[in-house]
């Protein structure tokens, strides 16, 4: 346990909030459990807001892309059409097709949707900003992550429409090739960090500033890994199961108002989602590009004094967010400039190329940890 | 009784009774992809179940394998095939399904036998929570060597097998009797879809169909 002893443990809001539940006179267990709602209702609120700006920057970017101005009277630069789409969607119509199962065609946008939240669980902001420092931290998001098919499949199936049902069999399909590179991506990370938590792989990256992101030492690894998140996400480049020129819609087709909104929700919170997890893998997280700690030290401040904790927090969810949608940017600017690929490329790419490489970064980093146990996590 | 041990409680008699119906229905069903679905809901419950006992990795694990893997692939087999057609009926089906029904009840009075008669409560060493992925990695290398092994030779078997009958083409010979395998079913022969292969009879070729 020398990372945390190394670390400083920076803000503890549960410790606080609780410590002072108690002065009031609340038992510790009833101040916890006050405590619980807080942070999980933050982060979804922050996940939705985080929708909100990303299909701003979606239709601003695109708008760009192509020479318009995009949305403009909704708000100053069109700030408020995001929030104008989703009071649509909650107006519009519910249907459900006259032959269509209607409890499947139901579960499956919520199947779609709650894994994707849930995921958000592991998620750091900052070295206690997080739902739950997990042990199983970003396995948890992998084998999450590979529920969201059922759901696709689901509503395929149950929409009884071929485009649906041929839409929601590529999405699978899609999504079971692109996990498995991804899955070895993650696991030559975990290799070097020696923990599966999110929280320690950050910390492992924290060492030099800049220097020490993962970025450097698993150049392979990122690229891979950024290919599957996006393969995962459907963004544009893999968007086949929503393919409009050849499936109408794909699996969304008989879906409107608000369980095509769920769909739109949880491909946005997805494609946040990845960008988040690709800077905490990659990019070092909350980390600045100069350590918080040397930048104090140079100041002449203590690394425990309130306020520089306060300013360490706010850097941290700051560089994390920028990195994010830095990444973001690159997602939409992509889907502007990269075709669509056929099937038969997409799963060529993902079994034929993305994991014999994956195999091999793998091995070759579990070689250099040997090989070099100081700069790969001995 | 404190407010964390009747939670913990409360959620073991859902997660159970979620486990428990969605089986029966996965059994009881007419219609295959409701069982198929439901079945990913009792993997699910068995997934939250290990939670329960502090077991997150081997949750995770049940999830990944279980839910994302075999159960999606059954959903794909039934998919690809699922023709909506009224199955034949069988003659004499009331008895064949007493008789699986008291098959399947002798079972069950057999297993709550073994339930009430073992004695459950071992002292087992004591949980270790988030260290189990690092004990369960330490056990896989060392005592648990050989089915670990084993494992991987078997999924590499089923691997091999797999691409032998997806590319038959391959081979121009069946491996294990040795007769011609039947080209013609596996790779359809270029004729042309425009010309009655009939009028060709002759021998004479109406038309270029090499490359």
């Amino acid at each position: 346990m020398e990372t945390t002893a190394l670390v400083s443990s920076g803000l503890d809001l549960q410790a606080s909030f609780v410590d002072a539940l108690q002065g009031l006179g609340l038992s510790p267990g009833a101040a916890r459990l006050l405590w619980l709602p807080l942070p999980m209702v933050t982060v979804l609120v922050a996940a939705v807001v985080g929708v909100l700006v990303n299909v701003w920057l979606e239709r601003k970017i695109s708008a760009a892309v192509q020479q318009r101005i995009g949305p403009e009277y909704a708000g100053p630069l069109g700030v408020l059409q995001p929030m104008a789409d989703g009071l649509k969607l909650v107006f519009k119509e519910d249907i459900i097709p006259a032959r269509a199962d209607g409890l499947l065609f139901t579960l499956g946008p919520v199947l779609v949707l709650v894994p994707v939240i849930l995921s958000w669980l592991v998620v750091p902001f900052g070295q206690n900003l997080l739902i739950s420092n997990v042990g199983v931290g970003i396995f948890l998001w992998i084998s999450l992550s590979s529920i969201q098919p059922i759901g696709l499949l689901m509503s395929g199936y149950s929409s009884n429409n071929k485009y649906s049902l041929l839409g929601g069999l590529r999405a699978a399909a899609q999504s079971i090739s692109y996990e498995i590179p991804l899955a070895l991506a993650v696991l030559a990370i975990v290799l070097m960090s020696n923990s599966l938590s999110t929280v320690d792989i950050v910390n492992q990256q924290n060492g030099a500033g800049i220097l020490s992101w993962n970025i450097w030492r698993q150049p392979v690894g990122f690229v891979i890994f950024w290919i599957c998140a996006l393969a995962e996400c459907e963004r544009l480049p893999f968007d086949l199961p929503e393919a409009e020129e050849e499936l109408v819609a794909g699996y969304q087709t008989e879906y409107s108002g608000m369980k095509f909104a769920l769909f739109y929700l949880g491909s946005y919170i997805n494609l946040v989602l990845s960008a988040l997890l690709v800077s905490v893998l990659y990019l070092g997280g909350w980390g600045f590009p100069v350590p918080v700690e040397w930048l104090a030290g140079w100041l002449g401040q203590s690394v425990d004094a309130p306020v520089v904790q306060m300013i360490t927090a706010t850097t941290g969810i700051v560089m994390t967010v920028l990195k994010a949608y830095l990444l973001v940017f690159f997602a939409i600017l992509l889907r502007w400039t990269v075709p669509r690929v056929r099937i038969d490329q997409l799963l060529d790419l993902g079994w034929k190329f993305l994991l014999p490489i994956a195999l091999v970064n793998l091995l070759v980093t579990a070689a250099l940890k040997l090989a070099f146990p100081m700069a790969f996590g001995g | 009784m404190t407010l964390a041990s009747t939670i913990q409680q409360l959620c073991f008699l859902v997660l159970a009774a979620v486990v428990v119906v969605g089986a029966l229905g996965v059994v009881l069903l007419p219609n295959i992809v409701y069982s198929a679905f439901l079945l990913g809901g009792v993997f699910l419950g068995v997934a939250g179940l290990y939670l329960l006992l502090n077991a997150s990795f081997v949750a995770a694990a049940q999830i990944l394998v279980y839910v994302g893997a075999v159960n999606v692939l059954i959903l794909f087999a039934i998919m690809l095939v699922n023709k909506k057609e009224t199955l034949a009926v069988i003659p004499g089906l009331l008895l064949r399904r007493l008789l699986s029904g008291g098959v399947c009840a002798g079972l069950f009075v057999l297993l709550l036998r073994v339930a009430f008669t073992t004695h459950w409560a071992l002292p087992g060493p004591l949980p270790v929570g988030e260290e189990a992925t690092i004990r369960i990695g330490e056990h896989l290398f060392s005592d648990y060597l050989l089915p670990f092994e084993l494992a991987s030779v078997l999924l590499l078997m089923a691997m091999i097998g797999a691409i032998v009958l997806a590319r038959r083409d391959v081979y121009s010979s069946d491996v294990i009797t040795g007769e011609p395998v039947d080209q013609g079913l596996i790779e359809k022969t270029r004729t042309p879809l425009l010309i009655d292969p009939s009028a060709n009879a002759g021998g004479q070729p109406l038309l270029e169909t090499t490359p």
